[in-house]
């Protein structure tokens, strides 16, 4: 496959200059041609903001939806249609604050698909003001004494609910980055990838030297299989965990657990069902 | 002691007692045993919010003609407990005859209480086993005093209690019988005639409610995927069709919330499923954004809406038809929809199938607006034609350049699926170009905007008419929508109007273009509708100009009764018939 399969050319890009966004979609793109996942095969959905504009700058199916709402339809797209690799992709404050609920129940149902997040702890299209993630005390127009809620942790939150896979990755480590999405793609269920990345035009606190300065990556004797020592590696903020944090073994997805796969492999929504004889026998019962 | 005297040839049964005193076993046994002895049945329910506790009651009609109404006479009355007579003390009359232990049940009787059958239900009952049986001894005493066939209550106990112990079905089926002959025996010593006959028609047919009715048409419209959050009173769809999800390949899912049903909902139909959604207004209200979204990527979907009334949490478990106009307005921006809303079981069935077809072939929100009263109430109709279903799919195989919003003469842009075909397949909820990529290019936006409307000229082509009972040449016109057809249509046969005809709709939006014609036709028309505000006269005169100002209106929570319409309708038309 080449480096350029899912390229659009030269298209108008509605990305700030030098943002965190040109490093994501890079990674993701090399890890997509890496794997040898043609563009036909591949949905991603997003919502909005700044980071869910990606499908526009992708050769690939996409559902651009909502605001806060890429897991319900990318969970829904996967369970219909087993075959597609499906990545809900957006922001901290679409997928972690709009999008709050649909990110607990989504681990919960534990679909095989990729959530990734590009979390700079900001609200960009909106201007800067406190996303979920922001750190305490960190001053916006709007936030004017500083932010006065606990920063939202969504590796800890994952793995509480025993999500079947965490990772955190930095923008500016395209290579380190590309790996972890290809271990996300490759895993079997939800894989949740959360990665930081600066806001060159709004946030002056988080900046790249800022995240340099402050993560991680895990070691190489790191076990992401033990859930307790995952837990409290997640917990870590001096230096900021990078890399698998998480994984959790021998889960069903969610399509597996629908029991529609079991005998026929065939996706939902191209087998040619024919009722007429079930729905008989089913209305002589009343 | 004759209960026939004006030749009714329906009889009005009502159980009444706190939720968890098994009113539904009751209604279950009797309504099918009314169905297997051949007779037109009927019966729908009033209840309140809570698990146990409270008064409720169901009302079953069993009938030689078809009645799919509430009556607010009550002929036979059984009370499971001592609030039960003055929970229903406007409905009994010196005819209603009142079955229980009157020590118990009646101590300060309603004046108007006449014919008693005084019966030691608990003594019965604790002799064959404990007071779980009352039950089953009071449905007895009822198909007893009617004179129907003991054989016929016994198997049809028997197979009620299918699952349960030997020793439980022994058990019951003496109950039963003793109640039976309890009630024959009174049946006897009282004189009490009816005028029923059985038909034979009736054993073809089925016995659902309006929930297994919609669930039955979403199944027969290739429905493949539903994801909805419960709520009173449109769960029975959710639950029907989870039970039935395996056997017909489904994807049925209980969403965290509304937001994440009709999104999840869109996303399956984007990728090639018939997706359906069944809420209630205020799950509804939540969906709103979905809904716009709908419009906006042009994504087929079904959405089941049972109104109770409003506004916010309202009451729960009863009925109205307050929710046209949110459902007909709700989602930002421009974009064309459709609203059906069935008045038969038979409509439900067909309407809910048929809404998946406009779905897919106009790529718009098809909406199925109902009620509790609708959901709720069940009655024999002749079993659906299953053999003739067709499901036509709108899909096509993409090639290698596919625009999934491509701008077309009729505004449909053939819909392709990701993975079927060469294509690739974008939709999203900003405005965008041909290949569904965002755009503020706004000569681009205009094309699309019209490109979106356009589809509203074929839909309108495609508009289910209203159906006309009565005489052609009327001088008078009634009008309803959704659950209120029965109801108006007996009112009407009660009133024997020669001049007066009913005109109802079960496709409310867009308005069929034959309404102006019958509506210019009458000299007098009248809306009735369960709602305060006259919400579909209202869309009448947005769009025929024509101002309806006789109302029947009724917005307690409660369906009208035939006797209410009846008299309504009389007292609107006195002057005028």
């Amino acid at each position: 496959m080449k480096k350029n399969t899912y390229d659009m050319g030269d298209i108008d890009v509605a990305w700030c200059p030098g943002c965190g966004n040109y490093s994501i979609i890079k990674s993701l793109k090399h890890a997509l041609v890496e794997l040898g996942i043609p563009p036909k095969d591949l949905v991603i959905v997003s919502g909005i903001g700044q980071a869910a504009k990606i499908p526009h700058y992708f050769k690939t199916h996409f559902f651009n939806g909502l605001h806060g709402r890429a897991l319900p339809p990318a969970t829904a797209i996967k369970a219909v249609n087993p075959q597609l690799t499906v990545i809900a992709e957006s922001g901290d404050g679409d997928m972690y604050g709009e999008g709050g609920n649909h990110f607990v129940h989504a681990i919960r149902r534990n679909p095989d698909i990729t959530n990734i997040i590009h979390n700079n702890m900001i609200y960009g299209l909106t201007k800067g003001q406190a996303s979920p993630t922001s750190q305490f005390g960190f001053k916006t127009p709007v936030q004017t004494k500083g932010v006065i809620l606990e920063p939202f942790n969504p590796l800890t939150l994952a793995i509480s609910q025993n999500a079947s896979f965490v990772a955190r990755a930095f923008a500016g480590d395209v290579e380190e980055t590309k790996e972890i999405i290809k271990k996300a793609i490759q895993h079997k269920g939800y894989a949740l990838v959360d990665i930081f990345q600066p806001c060159v035009t709004f946030n002056k606190v988080n900046t790249f030297k800022w995240f340099k300065d402050n993560t991680a990556y895990v070691d190489d004797s790191y076990d992401p299989g033990d859930r307790k020592a995952a837990f409290e590696k997640a917990l870590e903020t001096h230096p900021l965990p990078l890399g698998v944090i998480y994984t959790s073994p021998k889960k069903n997805t969610y399509e597996q657990n629908t029991g529609l796969y079991v005998k026929d492999k065939n996706p939902l929504v191209f087998r040619n069902q024919k009722r007429s004889q079930k729905l008989l026998q089913l209305i002589n019962r009343f | 002691m004759n209960l026939n005297q004006n030749k009714i040839k329906d009889i009005s049964i009502v159980i009444c007692g706190a939720a968890g005193q098994g009113i539904k076993t009751v209604e279950n046994l009797l309504v099918h045993n009314f169905n297997n002895s051949g007779y037109h049945v009927f019966s729908t329910k009033e209840y309140m919010s809570r698990v146990r506790g409270g008064t409720n009651s169901v009302s079953i009609r069993v009938s030689s003609q078809k009645v799919a109404a509430l009556k607010n006479h009550i002929d036979i009355l059984l009370p499971l407990h001592s609030k039960a007579l003055n929970h229903l003390e406007k409905r009994i009359s010196s005819e209603t005859i009142v079955i229980g232990d009157r020590e118990k049940i009646c101590k300060e009787c309603p004046p108007q209480v006449k014919k008693f059958i005084d019966t030691p239900l608990a003594d019965m009952a604790e002799d064959i086993g404990g007071k779980i049986f009352i039950n089953i001894i009071a449905a007895g005493i009822i198909t007893g005093v009617l004179r129907f066939n003991l054989d016929q209550i016994k198997k049809d106990v028997k197979d009620f209690f299918s699952q349960k112990e030997k020793q439980i079905v022994e058990r019951n089926i003496q109950a039963v019988s003793q109640g039976y002959s309890y009630g024959k025996d009174f049946s006897d010593k009282q004189d009490i005639s009816f005028d029923l006959k059985p038909s034979s028609d009736i054993k073809k047919q089925v016995l659902i409610n309006g929930a297994e009715a919609v669930g039955f048409g979403a199944l027969a419209g290739g429905c493949d995927f539903l994801s909805s959050y419960p709520m009173s009173p449109s769960t029975g769809v959710l639950v029907f069709i989870s039970q039935h999800a395996h056997e017909f390949e489904v994807v049925a899912e209980q969403a965290e919330d509304e937001i994440s049903a009709i999104n999840m909902a869109l996303g399956a139909s984007y990728a090639g499923a018939r997706s359906l959604v069944t809420t209630s207004g205020g799950g509804f209200a939540l969906m709103g954004e979905g809904i716009s979204l709908a419009g906006m990527i042009e994504t087929p979907i079904v959405v089941h809406v049972a109104q109770r009334p409003g506004p916010a949490t309202g009451l729960p478990t009863r009925t109205e038809q307050g929710d046209l106009e949110l459902v007909m307005h709700t989602g930002h921006g421009e974009f064309p929809r459709v609203i059906l809303a069935p008045g038969k079981l038979e409509d439900a069935f067909s309407l809910t199938q048929k809404a998946f077809d406009l779905a897919d072939k106009y790529q718009i929100p098809v909406f199925i607006l109902t009620d509790q009263f609708f959901m709720d109430s069940y009655t024999n109709i002749p079993a659906p034609d299953f053999q003739s279903i067709q499901i036509k799919k709108h899909i096509i195989k993409t090639q290698k350049d596919y625009k999934r919003s491509l701008i077309t003469r009729d505004g449909i842009s053939p819909r392709g699926i990701p993975g079927y075909g060469e294509g690739l397949v974008g939709v999203d909820s900003d405005e965008h170009d041909e290949y569904s990529h965002i755009t503020e290019d706004l000569d681009l936006r205009t094309k699309m905007v019209e490109k979106r409307l356009k589809k509203m000229e074929k839909i309108k082509g495609d508009a289910i008419p209203p159906e006309l009972i009565g005489p052609k040449n009327y001088k008078n016109l009634i009008m309803g929508w959704g659950s209120t057809f029965y109801v108006i249509k007996e009112a009407l046969e009660i009133l024997k109007l020669k001049k007066t005809a009913f005109l109802h709709f079960k496709q409310v939006f867009p308005l069929p273009n034959e309404t102006k014609t019958y509506l210019k036709k009458a000299d007098q028309i009248v809306m009735a509708e369960n709602n305060a505000t006259s919400q579909f006269g209202k869309l009448i005169k947005l769009e025929t100009g024509i101002e309806i100002n006789k109302k029947i209106l009724k917005y307690s929570g409660l369906a009208f009764s035939v006797e209410e319409m009846a008299e309504k309708i009389n007292h609107l038309l006195k002057q005028e018939e």
